[in-house]
């Protein structure tokens, strides 16, 4: 008499196999993409836990909030333009969006070349953007004296929030251009044409690799669609 | 969207990207505008949170391609992204009560 679960490894072997067994929830979508979606989902909770903890940080004080549109205010030829520098962060990023997203298109049409310079473009956008926050957190650090414990425009968790979000989503701007390179030189040598087998998975792939690596810069850009709303607009 | 290791997959034209982009930037023009022209209260707040949900909702739905895709998908990614509202509403509670304790003992002094 031989059951079916007889057949099955045991052990420790057993149970790996057992959670890698053909359950698929999502049809027809890779792994990679499918683990992409649920890092997203994650990394949702997180700056929805940083943007919340700022909510009810700026909502229990009882010392005004700094004036966002005076402090991230840009001298422009003798005239204080509000806002000037976050504005422009703001289409670049968006910018930076559009040319991911013809990438992705342009990788499904299996085009190498036009593929790897969307993401090139993209990569130039997102360096761009983590240069000008370089250069506003310089500015509020060393010129206007701001800091996590402190600032001359009111209420004192003004900085540890600013830094602690805007330091984060940089951060993520950060890993994304440096893996938008990487693709982009995967791209343009072609390793998804040839099957070319990965350097540190050691595994082939395909053009659905720009996608999962859109769907994280489209997320990049979705948290800065809420930072710019709640932290530098309201 | 595009089927994974499928030979012949349908991708979009390219228009739908350039008419997002563009959308998107109309709707960043319009928000960066609500702080220019100093619009307050109510009227600011809504105008802020339409655009943002706008912009959010079309990266999300087009550049992202979660229009296109499976009901399994969407609804495993979108309720959890909901029920942050819940947790939102929680915090304004508590900290409008944190907000009145602490006005009430500073002026009571202890």
């Amino acid at each position: 008499m031989s059951r079916a679960i007889d057949k099955l490894p045991k052990g420790w072997s057993g149970l790996t196999s057992d959670f890698s067994s053909d359950q698929k929830a999502f049809k027809g979508m890779s792994w990679g993409k499918a683990m992409m979606w649920i890092f997203i989902l994650s990394d949702t909770f997180i700056f929805s836990c940083f943007l919340i903890s700022y909510l009810t940080g700026r909502a229990s004080t009882t010392v005004p909030w700094p004036d966002s549109s005076i402090v991230f205010g840009l001298d422009v030829f003798g005239t204080s333009v509000p806002l000037l520098l976050i504005a422009i962060m703001t289409f670049i990023l968006i910018s930076s969006s559009g040319t991911m997203a013809i990438a992705v298109k342009y990788g499904y049409e299996k085009n190498r070349k036009l593929c790897a310079i969307f993401l090139l473009l993209t990569a130039l956008c997102g360096a761009a953007f983590v240069g000008m926050q370089a250069f506003e957190w310089t500015k509020l650090i060393f010129h206007e004296g701001v800091s996590p414990w402190g600032n001359p425009f009111g209420a004192v968790q003004f900085g540890s929030f600013f830094f602690m979000i805007t330091g984060f989503h940089g951060t993520h701007v950060t890993v994304g251009v440096i893996f938008l390179l990487i693709m982009a030189r995967k791209t343009w040598r072609g390793d998804f044409n040839t099957g070319r087998r990965g350097y540190f998975t050691t595994m082939k792939s395909d053009y659905v690799a720009i996608e999962i690596m859109g769907l994280y810069w489209h997320f990049v850009d979705l948290v800065w669609v809420f930072i710019f709303a709640f932290f530098y607009l309201w | 969207m595009a089927q994974y290791n499928n030979n012949k997959v349908k991708t979009h034209k390219i228009g739908i990207y350039l008419w997002i982009w563009g959308l998107l930037f109309v709707f960043s023009f319009f928000s960066y505008m609500v702080d220019y022209l100093n619009f307050e209260g109510s009227l600011r707040w809504t105008l802020i949170v339409l655009f943002m949900l706008s912009k959010a909702a079309l990266i999300v739905a087009v550049f992202m391609h979660l229009f296109w895709e499976r009901y399994a998908i969407v609804n495993i990614l979108l309720w959890p992204m909901t029920l942050m509202l819940l947790f939102v509403w929680i915090m304004v509670a508590e900290s409008e009560y944190t907000l009145l304790t602490r006005i009430f003992y500073f002026i009571l002094g202890s």
